[in-house]
């Protein structure tokens, strides 16, 4: 069933400045399945993420996403993207800040209460956003995104500078989205992550190395978790080293 | 093109600005303080009168198109741009709100320079006051247009802040501020009359001078083609794909 799938990219190929960031990248990624795509720093993460959401311009290869091609205006309302640095204005406060992304998307008035609730904002509606901590401002930039319950959301690193307690909260809240239907692509560098997840996408300097669930990957390589599986996986490589 | 996301960006800059009083406050404030400067200076000369009307509009241009071209670099740089194109919001929404959150506050700056110009000055005006108030707010909205354009083109800061002394001071020097346009050297002058800060010196000369309402209206209209065409371009070089 082709229109199961949410994510489909074939041979992408992405070039950032000098350098080529993705190698031709093929992926699949089911409709209604939690997704990691864990990797180092500089492994392509973000841009994969932008060219799925098309805010990247690409090289070569095609990405369609929930059936249209990534980018195309139907989608523009079905696709929820948090950048990897917080994206809201810092002179407004949270509920001003989510009450504009609301008519942008044309969310319903009631929704800024729930992305508050849902992202543990609550008390923290009228605080202008300069004031808050860096995990605070994330959580303003995931909320703004979960607005008008987009089918597809697309998220880069969203737990970063978040205390455990959070982190786990935030992972259960993914977890409901997920099993009311919606889509999540997830990126983190934190390897332990991916025991959240339904399936991992390993990436390291822009191509794919794994795309398994957990158990298989640990199968495979056998290693004991995440962390370790890819190390193991980069020493495997021809001309790899670890 | 969407009126109700158009509306929505309007408010979100109009709040975003009321939470920066020292912004406003310098806003309104300081093209009234300058005009002041220039009629203590020449007190007992007559370039008062013949300058006045002239950097009537000069200010509220020059504010205008330094706060426009910032606050929208400001938000290419910190991602909420990005963001916002990859939802459903039009180019000309983003742009078109922009320029009017800016034009309602150019209504104040001219509104408040007027009023200090011919009351606390005594510039003097021939022809209607509303007039000149009409000409120094479409030398405000072209300040913003040309604001939007510039920043596009800027990647820093830096960038933003050398598009004053770029594009704003030729225009001011061959504006017919310093020397009347008919006195310059027939090549500068054929390059002022594609400026359109020309036209918004010759419109407030014509007002204070009390010409036909006529004239005035056919340099409102070149100063509204300029930014027009100007908003347009800023919109084009929207690009919702980057490297
Ligand atoms: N704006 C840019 N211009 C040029 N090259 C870039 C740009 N942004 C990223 N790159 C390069 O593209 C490659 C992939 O970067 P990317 O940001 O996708 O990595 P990442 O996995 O998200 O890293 P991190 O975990 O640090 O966020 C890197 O080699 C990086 O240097
Ligand atoms: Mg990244």
């Amino acid at each position: 069933m082709v229109n199961s799938l949410a994510i489909e990219c074939d041979a992408l190929r992405v070039r950032r400045g000098r350098e080529e960031a993705l190698h031709d990248v093929d992926l699949r990624i089911q409709s209604g399945s939690l997704v990691a795509v864990l990797g180092p720093s500089g492994s392509g993460k973000t841009t994969l993420l932008r060219s799925i959401v098309g805010a990247q311009r690409i090289t070569g290869g095609q990405v369609t996403v929930l059936g249209s091609p990534a980018g195309s205006a139907a989608l523009r309302r079905r696709v929820g993207y948090v950048t990897q640095e917080a994206s809201v204005y810092d002179d407004l406060t949270v509920r001003q800040n989510l009450g504009y992304f609301r008519s942008i998307v044309g969310a319903p008035r009631g929704d800024v209460e729930r992305v508050l609730d849902a992202t543990g904002l609550a008390d923290l509606g009228g605080r202008l956003v300069a004031s808050l901590s860096g995990g605070q401002r994330s959580r303003v930039s995931l909320a703004a995104a979960l607005l008008g319950e987009p089918e597809l959301l697309v998220l880069d690193e969203p737990t970063v500078g978040l205390d455990p307690v959070l982190r786990v909260q935030l992972w259960n809240e993914f977890r409901a989205l997920c099993d009311a239907g919606t889509t999540l692509l997830v990126s983190s560098h934190v390897m332990d992550e991916a025991t959240r997840c339904d399936r991992l996408i390993l990436l390291r300097e822009g191509t794919v190395l794994a795309d398994d669930t957990l158990p298989a990957l640990l199968a495979a390589t056998g290693a004991t978790d995440a962390e370790d599986a890819f190390l193991r996986l980069v020493a495997a490589e021809p001309g790899g080293a670890a | 093109m969407n009126a109700r996301r158009t509306l929505a960006t309007t408010g979100r800059v109009l709040l975003q600005i009321r939470h920066d009083p020292r912004t406003i406050a310098l806003l309104l404030v300081v093209p009234s303080l300058l005009i002041g400067l220039i009629a203590w200076l020449f007190t007992d000369t007559g370039t008062f009168q013949q300058i006045g009307p002239a950097v009537l509009g000069l200010f509220p241009f020059i504010t205008m198109f330094l706060v426009t071209s910032v606050s929208t670099l400001r938000e290419r740089r910190s991602g909420t741009l990005e963001r916002l194109l990859t939802l459903p919001i039009g180019r000309s929404d983003f742009i078109l709100g922009y320029a009017l959150a800016f034009s309602l506050l150019a209504i104040a700056q001219a509104l408040v320079a007027v009023g200090f110009a011919v009351w606390v000055c005594g510039l003097e005006v021939e022809g209607p006051i509303g007039l000149l108030v009409v000409v120094a707010v479409a030398d405000a909205i072209l300040g913003t247009a040309l604001g939007l354009l510039a920043s596009a083109f800027a990647r820093t800061e830096f960038q933003v802040v050398q598009f004053m002394p770029a594009l704003v001071f030729p225009q001011v020097l061959l504006g017919g501020i310093l020397l009347p346009r008919d006195q310059m050297p027939e090549v500068l002058q054929a390059v002022s009359d594609w400026l359109p800060l020309s036209y918004a010196v010759d419109a407030l000369n014509s007002v204070a001078a009390g010409d036909a309402v006529g004239e005035v209206g056919l340099d409102l209209l070149v100063i509204a083609a300029f930014a027009v065409g100007a908003i347009v371009l800023g919109s084009l070089t929207l690009r919702r794909r980057t490297a």
